[in-house]
Order: C-alpha cells, then sequence, then structure tokens
C-alpha cells in the first residue's frame, strides 16, 4: 500500500510520474481479456490492416489505467470524485507511456476541499496520447 | 447517416459482480503497482471491507454484460470503424469485490463534424448497488469513422 499525501496537495503541485512499461502485442493480448473489451482491432493484425490500419493498436483505456495509477498512488480510491480523458492519438506497439498529473485548483464544494487535476499521457517521443482531468476530494466524505 | 431518433434511448439494463479472478487480472494486464486492488487481505489491512473497483475497471465491467454489442447492433455501427473518443467516470460511492452492479445505459447524443465524415455517440450508464446507492456514472463517447 502507498502513502497517501493527497492532503497536502497545492497548486502547482505535480503528481509523481508512472512510467508503464513497453507496449507489447503481449501487453494488447492481457488487456483484451482482462478488461472485456474483445475489439479485434487491438490484438489481430489481420484484421486491423482490414480495417485500414498498418498494424494493431492500443487500446486507449489501457493508457486511461496507466493514468489512474498517478491518482491512486496519491490518494484512496473512495476519495476519487471524477476522472475524466479524451483520446487524442492513437497508441501503437512499442510505445512507452509516460503519465503525469498536475494541481491546477483548490476549491470548497457540497462542503469538502476538492482539488482539481490536468492530466497527460505522452509516448517516448513525447506526442500527446490522452489528454484529462480528475478530481480528488482531500478531506473523503465517504470511508469505507 | 446513424439514426438520430434514437437519441435518449434506453438500452437493456444488466448486473454485473466484479469478482477476484477479474480484478487480479486486471491488475496485472494494467501494471497495476497496488496490491489493495488485487488481493483482498491487503485491501482489508487497509480498512476496506474487500477488493476496490479500480477506478476504469466500470468500464471493463459495463463490457461484462449479457450483450455488450447491444449498443453497435442497434445502431447498425460496424466495429472496425470504432475509435473511443473520450470516457469519463463520476465516482459516487467504491464499489468492492462481489458485490452486485447494476448497469443502466442510455445513448445521451448523436452528432458528427466534418459533413458526417466522423459521428459521435454519447453513452451515459449509471451503476448502482443492490441497494440503490449510486456507485458511478459513466460518459463514452464512440467515434465512427465513415471515410
Amino acid at each position: 500500500m502507498v502513502e497517501h499525501f493527497s492532503n497536502a496537495l497545492q497548486v502547482g503541485d505535480t503528481l509523481p510520474e508512472f512510467l508503464a512499461p513497453p507496449i507489447t502485442r503481449h501487453t494488447l493480448a492481457l488487456y483484451c481479456g482482462a478488461s472485456s473489451d474483445h475489439n479485434p482491432i487491438h490484438v489481430d493484425i489481420d484484421f486491423a490492416r482490414a480495417a485500414g490500419m498498418p498494424d494493431v493498436i492500443a487500446h486507449g483505456m489501457l493508457g486511461m489505467a496507466y493514468l489512474g495509477h498517478v491518482l491512486s498512488a496519491v490518494t484512496p480510491v473512495q476519495a476519487l470524485r471524477s476522472y475524466g480523458v479524451r483520446f487524442v492519438a492513437v497508441t501503437h506497439v512499442g510505445d512507452s507511456l509516460r503519465c503525469t498529473a498536475e494541481v491546477v485548483g483548490l476549491e470548497e464544494r457540497e462542503g469538502e476541499r476538492v482539488a482539481r487535476l490536468t492530466l497527460c499521457v505522452m509516448d517516448q517521443h513525447g506526442q500527446v496520447k490522452l489528454l484529462g482531468e480528475a478530481e480528488i476530494a482531500l478531506r473523503p466524505s465517504i470511508t469505507a | 447517416m446513424i439514426d438520430r431518433s434514437f437519441i435518449g434511448h434506453a438500452l437493456p439494463s444488466f448486473i454485473v459482480t466484479p469478482d477476484h479472478r477479474g480484478l487480479r487480472a486486471f491488475a496485472r494486464a494494467s501494471a497495476q503497482p497496488d496490491l489493495v486492488y488485487s488481493n483482498p487481505e491487503v485491501a482489508r489491512a487497509n480498512g476496506f471491507p474487500d477488493c476496490p473497483v479500480p477506478p476504469t475497471y466500470l468500464f471493463c465491467l459495463e463490457m461484462e454484460g449479457p450483450d455488450p454489442t447491444a449498443m453497435r447492433r442497434l445502431l447498425n455501427i460496424d466495429i472496425a470503424r470504432v475509435l473511443h473518443g473520450e470516457q469519463h467516470f463520476t465516482y459516487h460511492a467504491p464499489a468492492f469485490a462481489g458485490e452486485a452492479l447494476h448497469f443502466e445505459p442510455v445513448i445521451l447524443d448523436i452528432y458528427d463534424k466534418k459533413n458526417g465524415a466522423l459521428e459521435f455517440v454519447v453513452r451515459q450508464t449509471l451503476v448502482w448497488r443492490s441497494d440503490r446507492e449510486r456507485v458511478a456514472t459513466l460518459r463514452n463517447t464512440t467515434v465512427v469513422r465513415n471515410g
């Protein structure tokens, strides 16, 4: 279990990055089974080519899962209020994803302090793959 | 063009129960560093009743329903032409392994850009526990390439 320190977050803080291992076809096969996202475009190169792609493409949600590790490393799951992303570019086999988050706001809402964060996933060349935002309650009103 | 009359259409609701096997597989597949999401003993040691469902896994559970192709078939969308555009979660209460979760999906919007070359389907799914406590609201944007 990681040490949670979300209550000390300040505007401008960046969270510890999550560096995902390079994506292999095996990564995509495991994620296909574990996620129940069985779209063959992620694992079947014949299907991908017939669909006009040069190769299979990674599940966007795999990048979103990696990015979520940045949040869950600093806050217990019950303090996460919202988490959203836009899939900006396709992720390919061989890409190494770097997941980052920055605190951009602190506000009071419905009786609790909430930190707003902007999120980004980039590949090894710095190309942006996912952009997102999340809200974390700094004093969770719901306990497990 | 996708029939816009399906805006507001409710898709069949269903119940899915996250289990330890699924959570372990997802933790391995997503390189999850925190054992709280896959090991019930670690979860309990951290004050949880069981392993919590990780933030994006609700999307996966939605695809474990009896017919994950329901929306594509209803709207006549070819799976080879879809891309995931956006995904958003609003969390109301954490969910844990072993809890039956009720999924209620609705087609919230259908629109196009670039003179129909790209179409967008927005689906919102409410997730409840059996005691009707809200767990989360999912909002999914599917992009269909017509080019």
